[in-house]
């Protein structure tokens, strides 16, 4: 093995050992954690996990998330499907300005946005349900989704285009039946993107929601404070948030890199 | 060639009406905002730049938007050259690429809050596991609820450990498009590694560096729950960054005019940056 | 400048090769000579490209040697071999001008500036880049980028060897022909050993005094263009040089002659080898459409500016004849007469007839 190997273990020991961590507590009792360190558990337990499986709060709580995490995934990609394919095979007046807006919607601080969220929600009777934090992480992952897609959509040549309509394709048949299967792979990573930072982000998820759509980081933070501080449900709970994205992870991680590496700044 | 073709707005149509909806309206509440007076009773009057000009004058803007500078510099400085290191030792191909990957972009994985939290319960001084090893193995005091350095030392370690990944993979998804043929003509020319770095894959990586750089410019300006939930800001407002102080402004004591005036000011400023930055870096290209 | 000798040289990609197949080069003797212009032509995939790799030294050889004027270099790095190498994609240092490109190799090896300038100049000069030193490489159009790599090996002037590998895959037909007179013209200029590695016949046999052709990792045959179109060793070779490519009949031997389709068929010398699988291989150049001989039947003429290939269908055998007169219509009977002197017998693909003296 040669010493530079050593770099990228190195790194990977320093991700692992919090998470570690995370998941030595949630094995831990309440007792074992607060009555001092302990490097393994000494006295394993499922009592937190039991905790959140039985609970309706606490797993309503994952479904909330995978509910409008999905929807905003099928939105964003819908969307942003023709909208790349514009920009990647016309131009037509500010297209440029246009894609530029898109981008810089990403940074518009959550902070910022928050309470006028909450209000515009309200004011169209949206508010505390999947749809809504569906439709609000649009506003940075349908930029992102965009910007992938068109990326992959430009290595594809506009002759694939030509011949289909020379073969008497239209145009919708032509997008749904040879389009969106030539850039499956594209569509594959932009679908991750979307997953991944609807499934990050709190602050737009906890603002818009209530009781009926409280996402499982929301039920987190309640949960904590209301009953004392209850460290193993807690870690229990973070484990378990780390598995969608550990899943969704596996199954691209050969596309990973070259989803970044494709699209245009 | 693209084809001119004005049918291109329809396509456009829909992402257009989404973002505009969630972008243009909150905007236009927060513009509304920034300029009116309320004293409560949905009664507003009109301020003009009024609050523009208290908060560009306040003390405690200046002081958190000096955080937030120092936060960002730091984390930049630290992120990047790691990053671009870390690509540059992982292997090129094989099972192990994957290995790597997965486990590095773990932690972009993990929603914020929950980074937040992973932290904390890992820096307890006496039961977690960092703090345990600082205070009673290497006999430093270690505390972040008391230290100021501490909360600091721990909310850019904890960033580091959350966003170097992007980074990495970025770079190496520019390393990897280097064909090997460059490699093998650096070799026939006699040049060195660093030579190699600096010529062809320095340059062959700038792009996607360009990307890195903005996104953590953008993410770490903006970045709110991950110390909200390790520090809540503290101890006293030493790690309050702009948007801990503007929620604060905001909803804990409710003065509208003067969190609409920050935003604004605050947006236009990342604007700004990110612009500047991108215009330099992308001034050499035809 | 040397002369490189390769000694019975064998390479695999796998740990532990067993059998032939496991060897991406068979074994290979070969010298060539200080100041020579080499070509190696074979199709994708027969083992050109290792070649190449493992003279330059990014590939040390699973087996044999690797020598230069005679001194083993098989375990050197490139960059102690002084050789140089033009890749198919240029390659050039993006961020650099043109002048910092062409000095590049001679920085490195810590070369005074007073004469890296004079070098730079006068290699620019000879490769007509003169006016372009002060602007970035990445500006310039693939023909003068590839020029730039050139360079980079030219500049050099301890270079043993100058190696091309496919250099005008990515440049325009007419700019390609342009280049390769420049190459030729530099090669009689400064007399450095080049070695060109290409496909593409034309290119091999316009550029190179002796070319040498590859199949499956093993050298076929090693002569001037004109050996190689005149008397191939081996079927491949008449097969991939010409154009058509040599007919390959196969034929019966019997008491020292040989029947095509059950006609005997006049061979250029006596038959010198035996095997399982034996052929005739006549090029369409030699192939008359006469009063007599073998019938056939025309399946299709094709126009090719100053002759006309004629297609013709022995039995199942497909045989081509070239003729400059006017082509018979397709369908039409014809007989076809075979050149005896350029008729020649092949066992299992080798050649198997010996020239009368």
């Amino acid at each position: 093995m040669r010493p530079r190997a050593l770099i990228p273990i190195l790194y990977i020991l320093f991700l692992l050992l919090p998470i570690y961590w995370l998941v030595a507590m949630s094995f831990k009792t309440t007792n074992e954690i607060l009555g001092g360190f302990s490097l393994f558990p000494q006295e394993w337990t499922f009592a937190s996990y039991r905790t959140i499986f039985t609970d309706p709060t606490w797993y309503w709580g994952y479904i909330n998330s995978i509910i409008y995490v999905s929807l905003n995934t099928v939105i964003s990609l819908l969307a942003a499907l023709p909208a790349a394919y514009a920009f990647s095979r016309f131009r037509f007046l500010g297209d440029k300005h246009l894609f530029f807006w898109l981008l810089t919607n990403r940074m518009a601080p959550a902070a910022v946005f928050a309470l006028p969220f909450f209000q515009l929600y309200s004011a169209v009777g949206l508010f505390d349900t999947h749809l809504a934090v569906a439709l609000a992480h649009c506003l940075f992952n349908i930029p992102l989704a965009v910007w992938i897609l068109e990326g992959f959509m430009s290595g594809v040549p506009k002759e694939l285009d030509e011949t289909a309509y020379v073969d008497g394709y239209s145009f919708p048949r032509f997008f749904i039946r040879i389009f969106v299967p030539t850039i499956k792979a594209g569509i594959g990573v932009a679908a991750f993107f979307c997953f991944m930072f609807s499934w990050v982000e709190l602050l737009l998820a906890k603002t818009l929601t209530a009781v009926e759509a409280k996402p499982i980081a929301a039920v987190m933070t309640r949960t904590a404070s209301s009953a004392g501080y209850e460290l193993g449900l807690l870690a229990a709970a973070g484990v378990l948030t780390i598995i969608p994205g550990a899943i969704v992870i596996w199954f691209v991680r050969n596309y990973i890199a070259k989803g970044f590496a494709l699209g245009r700044v | 060639m693209k084809t001119e073709n004005q049918r291109g707005w329809l396509f456009v149509l829909p992402v257009l009406i989404l973002v505009a909806f969630n972008a243009l309206v909150p905007l236009m509440t927060v513009v509304n905002y920034s300029v009116q007076e309320t004293f409560g009773d949905n009664l507003f009057f009109w301020h003009g730049v009024g609050w523009f000009e208290d908060v560009l004058r306040s003390d405690r803007f200046h002081a958190a938007l000096g955080r937030q500078a120092l936060f960002t510099f730091t984390i930049l400085l630290i992120e990047v050259p790691l990053g671009v290191a870390i690509a540059l030792a992982m292997p090129r191909k094989g099972f192990w690429v994957s290995v790597c990957l997965v486990l590095m972009a773990l932690p972009l994985l993990i929603p914020w809050n929950v980074v937040g939290a992973m932290w904390n319960i890992f820096t307890l001084p006496d039961i977690g596991l960092l703090g345990y090893f600082m205070n009673h193995v290497l006999g430093i005091d270690y505390n972040m609820t008391q230290s100021p350095l501490a909360a600091w030392v721990t909310i850019i370690v904890m960033d580091v450990w959350h966003w170097t990944s992007l980074v990495v993979l970025l770079a190496y998804a520019g390393l990897i498009s280097i064909p090997e043929a460059y490699y093998q003509a650096a070799k026939i020319d006699g040049a060195s590694n660093w030579a190699v770095f600096r010529y062809i894959q320095l340059p062959k990586m700038k792009r996607v560096l360009t990307i890195a750089v903005l996104l953590r410019f953008m993410d770490s300006f903006n970045i709110y729950t991950e110390p909200f939930v390790l520090t809540g800001g503290g101890p006293g407002n030493s790690t309050t960054l702009l948007s801990i102080d503007l929620v604060k402004v905001a909803l804990g004591q409710f003065d509208l005019g003067i969190a609409a005036a920050m935003s604004l000011i605050y947006f236009a400023f990342t604007l700004l940056v990110s612009w500047l930055f991108y215009t330099i870096m992308t001034r050499n290209e035809q | 400048m040397a002369k490189i000798t390769l000694d019975k040289l064998r390479h695999s990609y796998l740990p532990n090769p067993a059998g032939p197949d496991d060897f991406a080069l068979k074994q290979i003797d070969l010298d060539w000579t200080d100041g020579g212009a080499y070509a190696l032509l074979g199709p994708s995939g027969c083992g050109k490209t290792t070649l190449l790799n493992i003279i330059s030294g990014l590939l040390t050889p699973s087996h044999g040697r690797v020598l230069f004027d005679g001194q083993d270099v098989t375990h050197l790095p490139p960059d102690r071999r002084n050789i140089a190498q033009v890749f198919q994609f240029p390659v050039i240092y993006d961020t650099m001008t043109v002048y910092d490109n062409l000095a590049f190799p001679l920085r490195n090896r810590g070369v005074d500036e007073a004469r890296v300038d004079a070098r730079v100049r006068e290699i620019a000069a000879m490769l007509e880049l003169e006016d372009r030193l002060a602007m970035r490489a990445s500006n310039l159009s693939p023909d003068n980028k590839q020029k730039i790599s050139m360079g980079r090996g030219l500049v050099r002037e301890d270079v043993n060897v100058i190696m091309f590998d496919e250099p005008l895959t990515v440049i325009d037909p007419e700019l390609k022909w342009r280049l390769r007179s420049k190459l030729k013209e530099l090669h009689q200029r400064i007399a450095v050993t080049m070695i060109y590695v290409t496909h593409d016949q034309t290119e091999a046999l316009t550029f190179a005094d002796q070319v040498v052709v590859m199949q499956l990792g093993e050298v076929v045959q090693i002569g001037t263009p004109v050996e190689l179109f005149e008397r191939p060793q081996h079927t491949f070779v008449g097969h991939f040089i010409g154009s058509p490519g040599m007919n390959i009949l196969p034929v019966e031997v019997d008491g020292g002659v040989a029947r095509f389709a059950g006609h005997a068929v006049q061979l250029e010398g006596p038959i010198v080898r035996q095997g399982d699988r034996t052929e005739i291989g006549v090029r369409p150049e030699y192939v008359r459409l006469a009063d007599s001989g073998i019938p056939a039947t025309v399946r299709k003429a094709a126009d090719i500016g100053r002759y006309t290939v004629v297609e013709t269908m022995v039995g199942d055998h497909v045989v081509n004849a070239i003729t400059d007169r006017l082509p018979p219509a397709p369908g039409a009977r014809v007989f076809l007469h075979f050149e005896p002197s350029q008729t020649r017998l092949y066992a299992d693909g080798w050649i198997a007839t010996e020239v009368w003296k």
